[in-house]
């Protein structure tokens, strides 16, 4: 019988299941993923983390929760750095530890450590260790890590072609309502679990296509662009996440067909406080352009989030239309 | 060029040292107070952590006393701290105080830019008067963090209640007023001699505590309610491995230099975190352990609220807690937190740490009261 294989449907999953899944099945393991977040996945989450982590961290509590009982592995590899010369955030690499050190009665988990930090050789690496759990055979972990890189490979090309990783994942196709008024072109910028988990975000993603809203995100961006347009930050940053957000809003700002950007970021979040404030402040410094952050956590109200989405989006539009009017005062 | 440089505890006197002992002209900022978090909870972002927005103060308040230039050091992560720096010159720029950040760090732009700053910082290079003067400072640091570490072992122990508290903030405000290496060596000597001559309880066996966490809030007394004084007034013996003469030590200079250092707190960690994940979250953890193992009774943990590898290290803890037997305290701290419902954790924390103490030590049965 096929081995069990589990992925908890939160954090890097939206970044790279596609690799993993091809991976995992190409060694011959069965994969089984939690469900699509829930009420009763976040609450159960939220009750066995600590209060201090971000709702991201404690929905994975609760995906690992709704999956322990299912699997022979728990799928949680240490993230360290996914980039040379870059970190990720610190609960990434320590997350193994804190699932491990929480919840009780967990399957055996495959903490394999992923760490680009020095060379890029070093995914491979972990690839073969994670290998090692299904296979003895070298070659056969290294014909399956092709395979899976290129099945990444075609994901972050579809993405780059226009479509939302969410819509991949979920299998959902991305429709915009083109009933109403003109489109508006708006950019998101955020972490790829607060964006494509639509539970958490409570449906965000679907809320503006159906108010006739082109979504982009940082993801779609190429990322020349993005490093070309970091050389503007006085020191490099650090992070993954704040490199490919701080060049990807300085694109955007210079992009005529964007029409407002979008900040989600989730309370608590240490990288998004630094990220985001400094994408802000060069926002309102050098452009004209509307901006909004909104901040998620599990206390968030969904009537809250939709005021302020359609209170955004119809100042641009009513912004659009009377772009030649000059106001009478003030 | 006036330079300043942010608070953290008693670290005002080592970075003192240094721009005495390179002639630099400076201004220390006042020392934290409430004015300073207020300025920098209304320049900071919000959800950005606690050194962030007190440092922010600093800077303002020393800016009105003339200062225009500002030391901190760097790092490259993952902690926040590593982008402090660029934080600071964001938000000052926005709030519209014209300062230059000189940051201590290893520059992308390589060995160049560093000498560069460093030139800057000196007035020149001179690598005999540089050499000296670091040398002086790793010195002055180490013996302020011995000085700081008597106090803990007095103040539980001292019989008129408030001495060592007395002659230690004597002592704070005369460094702030002593210039140089050597005066401030004699100082630190003649302090010492103070804090010994306290007359004390030699029988008194005081409980004792480790203070582990986040360093800033750890070490500056502002930040936490000047919990080792709490506890010491309390009868409680505190330790803190991590110090700022460690930092400098091991991190800065040792570093640098490849230098073998104390891994003793890394091996602790390793059961229970496997790696580096930025801030002290390893020595929190190991720090936690090798009390346990010297026989602390508790273990205070003192983290600025949404700390990342805090975080990290506080779902982990519980296990420990088990493991070794000893009771785990997590205290967090924000510019929201009031004292009185902090004081209150301390002292039911402290209750609890006596109450298990009288029944290891008696070995009575335990009874339910009304039974």
């Amino acid at each position: 019988m096929a081995k069990k294989v589990g992925i908890p449907r939160g954090l890097f999953y939206y970044q790279y299941y596609p690799l993993w899944k091809t991976f995992f099945e190409e060694l011959g393991a069965e994969i089984v993923v939690s469900d699509f977040t829930n009420k009763q996945i976040l609450d159960s989450g939220v009750k066995s983390c600590v209060d201090e982590a971000c709702l991201p961290v404690k929905l994975f509590y609760g995906h690992v929760l709704n999956l322990k009982d299912k699997v022979d592995y728990l799928f949680i590899p240490r993230f360290t750095s996914i980039s040379k010369g870059e970190y990720i955030c610190p609960k990434f690499g320590g997350l193994p530890d804190m699932i491990r050190h929480s919840l009780k009665e967990l399957p055996e988990i495959i903490d394999t450590e992923v760490n680009l930090r020095k060379s890029k050789k070093n995914a491979f690496k972990a690839a073969v260790d994670v290998g090692n759990y299904f296979s003895s055979d070298r070659h056969v972990i290294k014909s399956a890590y092709q395979k899976a890189l290129n099945s990444y490979r075609e994901f972050r090309s579809n993405v780059r072609k226009g479509v939302l990783p969410g819509d991949i994942l979920s299998k959902r196709r991305g429709v915009l309502n083109k009933s109403s008024d003109e489109t508006v072109n708006i950019a998101i910028i955020g972490h790829v679990y607060n964006l494509y988990d639509n539970y958490m975000n409570m449906d965000m993603i679907y809320k503006l296509r159906s108010m006739g809203v082109n979504i982009t995100t940082i993801e779609m961006l190429d990322g020349k662009v993005i490093d070309e347009k970091n050389q503007m930050l006085p020191k490099k940053m650090f992070w993954n996440f704040g490199r490919k957000a701080v060049g990807g809003a300085f694109h955007i700002m210079e992009r005529e067909d964007i029409d407002g950007i979008i900040y989600l970021m989730s309370f608590g979040c240490g990288v998004d406080s630094f990220v985001c404030d400094l994408i802000e402040r060069k926002v309102r410094n050098t452009k004209d352009i509307p901006f909004t952050v909104l901040t998620i956590d599990e206390h968030s109200g969904e009537a809250g989030m939709n005021t302020r989405l359609e209170a955004f989006i119809d100042m641009i539009r009513w912004r659009n239309r009377n772009e030649a009017d000059v106001p009478a005062y003030g | 060029m006036k330079l300043t440089f942010p608070h953290m505890g008693n670290t005002y006197i080592t970075a003192k040292t240094l721009l005495d002992d390179l002639d630099v002209d400076y201004i220390i900022p006042p020392f934290n107070n409430k004015k300073a978090l207020e300025i920098g909870t209304k320049y900071a972002p919000e959800l950005a952590c606690l050194p962030l927005k007190i440092n922010i103060g600093n800077y303002i308040q020393a800016y009105e006393k003339g200062a225009d230039t500002v030391l901190i050091t760097g790092g490259c992560g993952p902690c926040r701290f590593g982008y402090y720096c660029e934080m600071h010159r964001a938000i000052l720029k926005d709030a519209g105080y014209e300062m230059d950040i000189l940051t201590l760090e290893m520059p992308n732009q390589g060995v160049k830019e560093l000498y560069r700053r460093v030139k800057k910082l000196a007035g020149g290079f001179n690598a005999y008067k540089i050499i000296k003067a670091l040398k002086n400072t790793a010195q002055i640091s180490k013996s302020v963090d011995e000085l700081e570490r008597l106090t803990f072992q007095v103040r539980p122990r001292e019989i008129k209640k408030g001495s060592t508290d007395k002659i230690y903030k004597i002592f704070l405000n005369k460094a702030l007023k002593t210039n140089g290496s050597e005066a401030l060596k004699k100082l630190i000597k003649a302090t010492e001699d103070e804090l010994r001559e306290v007359e004390v309880d030699r029988n008194f066996k005081p409980l004792k505590v480790g203070i582990v966490g986040e360093i800033y809030t750890t070490i500056d007394p502002f930040s936490n309610f000047n919990i080792q004084s709490k506890l010491g007034n309390m009868g409680i013996e505190v330790n803190r491995r991590v110090t700022i003469s460690e930092w400098v030590i091991d991190h800065i200079i040792k570093n640098a230099l490849h230098l073998p250092r104390d891994r003793s707190h890394i091996e602790a960690a390793k059961p229970y975190l496997g790696t580096m994940i930025g801030g002290h979250a390893q020595e929190t953890i190991g720090n936690t352990i090798l009390h346990a193992k010297e026989g602390y009774d508790g273990i205070v943990q003192v983290y600025p609220l949404t700390c990342m590898p805090e975080i990290v290290a506080e779902s982990i803890l519980p296990t420990i807690e088990k493991d070794f037997d000893i009771p785990i305290l997590t205290l967090i701290i924000d510019e929201m937190t009031g004292e009185a419902g902090y004081v209150t954790r301390i002292e039911a924390f402290v209750d609890l740490l006596r109450k298990r103490k009288e029944r290891t030590e008696h070995g009575r049965d335990w009874l339910l009261s009304g039974n």
